[in-house]
């Protein structure tokens, strides 16, 4: 009792501190610096269409490398606890069947869930979309596919090639971007090209691809491990 | 006016996920109260970009380059979200990942059953 009251004044003291933020603030009327410059340099600097693409793949694209790296450690720790639960499949229980309703559409539906995750992280520099959605929405054709069948065994091996070689040759266009452009991760080591289409802003659609790839096959290795830990 | 309500939201989520963490006594309902937390936090981020009669940040034919200047919300806190949302969709996985491991262990999901910590 004591402990709920306790928490309940902390809430309330937290409550008055977001409530005096909320009365007191008010909307920006115009973007700051570096939003300004952000909108006025994207355009013809970078020629993404998307300018939160921009700053995501090529402005501040350390960070990302950073936030790739991050979620690689997460999904590889994940691996690493739960690697001593998989009793290799030994007690397997048996399982009711998940129903002809599930089997049947996600055997319609995977290549298409597929198909819409690379479309989203092609698309990334143009639409609203990118690697990181993009590889959500592959990753879910694969939470799909466990779905409709609990025991499935993904290939990890598959799984990790593709992640390291997307991995690998992310840091290798930065690199590139180091020696033939202005910096690192750089992305006018290829042409700009015309602005609005699919092959444009130089390197951002293969970088948010390559992200996407490396995304998608993280969420499924975590995915997978945490389906495969032995029942207990 | 929609930035206030969106943040109010957000500011509620947070409070409700912190609640929830902190009286509940089973460990996979105190992950997804970090979740709906988590959530709030993002939704007050993106509220803090917004900007009245603006946007999105995106240049296509109805937002031309050249007037991005004046149109466009702030894209700065979005590109952060985005970032957020993935690296708390991994603290989620490896809060669940060790969940499991202390279920493992106690057979038990209480939080009350972990005494080795406490002082």
């Amino acid at each position: 009792m004591i402990k709920r009251a306790a928490a309940l004044l902390l809430l309330t003291i937290i409550g008055g501190i977001f409530f005096t933020l909320l009365t007191g603030y008010s909307a920006d009327e115009n973007l700051n610096l570096t939003a300004q410059y952000y909108a006025e340099n994207t355009a013809k600097d970078i020629g993404a269409a998307n300018i939160v693409t921009a700053i995501i793949v090529t402005y501040r694209g350390l960070d990302t490398l950073g936030e790739v790296t991050v979620l690689f450690l997460a999904a590889a720790i994940v691996g690493l606890v739960l690697a001593r639960s998989r009793g290799a499949g030994a007690a397997q229980t048996v399982k009711a069947p998940v129903g002809e309703l599930l089997t049947t559409g996600s055997h319609s539906l995977l290549p298409l869930i597929l198909l819409l995750g690379i479309y989203i992280f092609v698309n990334g520099h143009l639409t609203p979309g990118g690697g990181f959605q993009g590889g959500a929405v592959v990753a879910s054709a694969m939470l799909l596919l466990l779905l409709a069948n609990p025991v499935k065994r993904f290939n990890h091996r598959l799984i990790s090639i593709i992640e390291s070689f997307s991995g690998f040759s992310y840091v290798v266009i930065g690199v590139l971007g180091l020696l033939l452009a202005g910096g690192f991760l750089d992305n006018r080591i290829l042409p700009i090209g015309e602005f609005g289409q699919l092959f444009s802003a130089g390197a951002i659609p293969l970088i948010y691809s390559l992200i996407g790839l490396k995304v998608g096959a993280e969420f499924s290795s975590i995915l997978s491990n945490l389906s495969e830990a032995e029942e207990l | 006016m929609i930035a206030q309500l969106a943040m109010a939201t957000g500011f509620a989520l947070i409070l409700i996920g912190f609640y929830g963490a902190l009286t509940n006594r089973n460990i996979l309902r105190m992950i997804v109260a970090f979740s709906v937390a988590n959530t709030g936090v993002h939704l007050v981020l993106v509220a803090v970009g917004y900007m009245n009669g603006r946007t999105a940040p995106i240049l296509d034919s109805a937002v031309s380059a050249t007037e991005a200047v004046t149109r466009i919300i702030d894209p700065v806190p979005q590109a952060l979200v985005l970032t957020a949302i993935v690296i708390g969709m991994g603290v989620t996985a490896l809060m669940l990942a060790f969940a499991y491991k202390l279920y493992e262990k106690k057979r038990s999901l209480d939080i009350g059953k972990f005494t080795e910590l406490r002082w």
